[in-house]
């Protein structure tokens, strides 16, 4: 099987406090740590199990500046045979569908049988796998928590859906799957896993390579645009506790013991 | 601007759920005179009575009755929408598992412009709708300018549009089955499974200490586990730590995992993210301890400590012990 899965670079949002610019134009970015989007290292994990189980090879493919090339190859050293970087300024900008309509591009390049994403990256928008099935006309399903290869070009898939619940469909191949996290155990990568990716040829494609017009993506193509960030006014919100530690434990048994938490 | 705005019920057992009276209110924030079209779909005796119900918030009601809709798959309802919306129409969804399935690729395939995860609409002005969003973990906002001139598919999030009180819109039902015609899809629907059931039980409990990824490794769980016992609750978690298998699903807050409704609620190391708020019920009191005092979790907790969990934790275990 062929599969090819779609990745983003990333600020880490366990391991950063995102803090907006004071004009709000975007997040202070200096000081981030970035990574790849935890969805979709899960999303690699799974198609090199794929590709172990019934053959085949994994292919990762990022948009972005040159730095995606950094996660692209940290998400080859996992076991993926190739990259795939798509880079051009034209890009820039883009909403979800512009993203989508990239990624669509670089599917339509090769001869896929499986497209993979995260269920969702930093802006939670949760859109960009759906919208590549559609552009391609592909079968998609979500929040995906399992898939077994069986016989003619189907796949059983399970989604996460509300309260753990998952439900189990068969879809058809060629199709477009979002991957949601827990559904393995994503294998550590070590730097000497990653120096012998360090010198694997990745190849860039830009739009006109893609066959796309400038006008139909990035910020010329964009139907939707990102005003500002910013700050929303503070609610109630909670009362942080100061002191020392020993002030604050003692507060907090008290607050804890008045409203029944210490039996 | 005079678009049709419409609304996707969902429903299961002949109810719907609360997501249909929170999209009237998104519907009025978007068009005050708007008069939001509810779209229900499915088959069989309880579909009736979810259109009633939908017609006591929504002046009309489009009722879609076909055997293969009986089980709510995307594949299937997408195709069907494309074919029975208006050109320019507005969609509202909420963004659960079945919006997210749905919404991406049906605002593609109506050419109509996504706005997901919507938590407000600041208005539209011409053509350009204005809504916030929330993006990193809930750590910073957004407002997101989107063109709606073409029509527009927007996924609400649960909980930020509140339903008005009176319910008596008096709405029409008008029986569009006839217009579903074929409906096939490249993904068959098989079951449901449902989720494990655990030793414990935390939707039964008063006392919950909740862990999540600021304890950083497995080996760090006795400290929870700790202050667990010295205040007598039981151990819950957030879902990156069923993720890596530190705890067993059943164990989950979230909507995700379960609902559940303590009296007291100690998130540790726990951002807060809105799939795990949209877990906890019931208006408890929430103690919130992290390191990150960006961490969404200090906007809805009662009280807060910004302290990492590892150093923090011990010392009020210790203290409680001391108490008794």
């Amino acid at each position: 099987m062929e599969i090819l899965v779609c990745v983003k670079r990333v600020p880490d949002s366990a391991e950063n406090e995102i803090e907006v610019k004071a004009d709000g134009s975007d997040i202070k970015r200096e000081d981030l740590v970035y990574s790849v989007n935890e969805w979709d290292n899960y999303a690699v994990e799974e198609a090199i199990q794929i590709v172990d189980r019934v053959g085949g090879s994994v292919t990762v493919a990022s948009i972005g500046n040159p730095d995606a090339e950094e996660v692209v190859r940290r998400e080859m050293a996992m076991g993926a045979a190739n990259g795939l970087l798509l880079t051009d300024p034209a890009f820039e900008g883009s909403d979800g569908r512009g993203i989508a309509a990239v990624l669509a591009a670089a599917v339509r390049k090769g001869k896929y049988d499986l497209v993979l994403t995260g269920a969702q990256a930093d802006d939670g928008a949760a859109q960009v796998g759906g919208m590549v099935a559609a552009l391609l006309d592909w079968p998609y399903a979500s929040l995906v928590n399992k898939i077994e290869v069986q016989d003619g070009g189907m796949l059983r898939v399970g989604r996460e859906i509300e309260g753990g619940n998952q439900e189990l469909s068969d879809i058809q191949t060629p199709c477009v799957l979002s991957i949601q996290t827990g559904i393995n155990e994503p294998r550590y990568v070590g730097i000497r896993g990653i120096r012998k990716v360090a010198s694997v040829e990745i190849p860039v494609l830009k739009a006109a390579d893609l066959g796309l017009n400038a006008a139909d993506v990035g910020r010329a193509g964009a139907r939707v645009k990102r005003a500002d960030y910013f700050v929303p006014p503070a609610g109630a919100g909670a009362e942080i506790l100061q002191g020392s530690t020993d002030e604050i434990t003692a507060k907090l048994v008290d607050l804890l013991k008045a409203k029944g938490g210490i039996k | 601007m005079a678009a049709q705005v419409f609304a996707y019920i969902l429903h299961k057992d002949g109810k719907a759920d609360d997501s249909a009276i929170e999209l009237v209110s998104a519907a009025k924030q978007l068009m005050p005179d708007a008069a939001p079209v509810a779209i229900v779909t499915g088959s069989g005796a309880g579909l009736d009575a979810v259109c009633a119900e939908a017609a006591g918030s929504y002046p009309q009601v489009w009722k879609f009755a076909h055997d293969a809709l009986a089980y709510p798959n995307a594949e299937l309802i997408r195709p069907l929408l494309q074919k029975v919306l208006p050109k320019g129409a507005v969609l509202l969804l909420p963004h659960t598992t079945f919006g997210m399935d749905l919404g991406p690729g049906l605002s593609v395939k109506l050419d109509a412009t996504y706005l997901p995860d919507v938590v407000g609409i600041d208005g539209l002005e011409g053509a350009t709708l204005k809504v916030v969003r929330q993006e990193f973990n809930g750590q910073a906002s957004t407002h997101l300018q989107g063109d709606i001139s073409g029509g527009a598919v927007i996924s609400v999030r649960s909980g930020c549009f509140p339903p008005e009180e009176s319910r008596s819109a008096g709405g029409q039902v008008v029986d569009k089955s006839a217009e579903v015609g074929e409906l096939t899809a490249r993904r068959r629907f098989v079951e449901v499974l449902q989720a494990e059931v655990g030793d414990v039980d935390i939707t039964k409990e008063d006392v919950l200490v909740s862990v999540g990824r600021g304890f950083g490794d497995k080996e760090n769980l006795p400290v929870a586990e700790e202050l667990a016992q010295a205040m007598g609750a039981v151990v819950s978690c957030s879902r990156p730590i069923v993720d890596a298998k530190w705890l067993e699903k059943a164990r989950q807050v979230g909507t995700s995992g379960k609902t559940v409704k303590p009296k007291v609620y100690l998130a540790l190391g726990i951002s807060g993210s809105f799939q795990h708020m949209g877990g906890l019920k019931g208006n408890p009191f929430i103690v919130a301890v992290n390191k990150n005092s960006k961490a969404p979790i200090f906007q809805v907790a009662n009280v807060g400590v910004v302290a990492d969990v590892l150093e923090f934790v011990p010392s009020l275990t210790e203290k409680i012990n001391e108490s008794k």
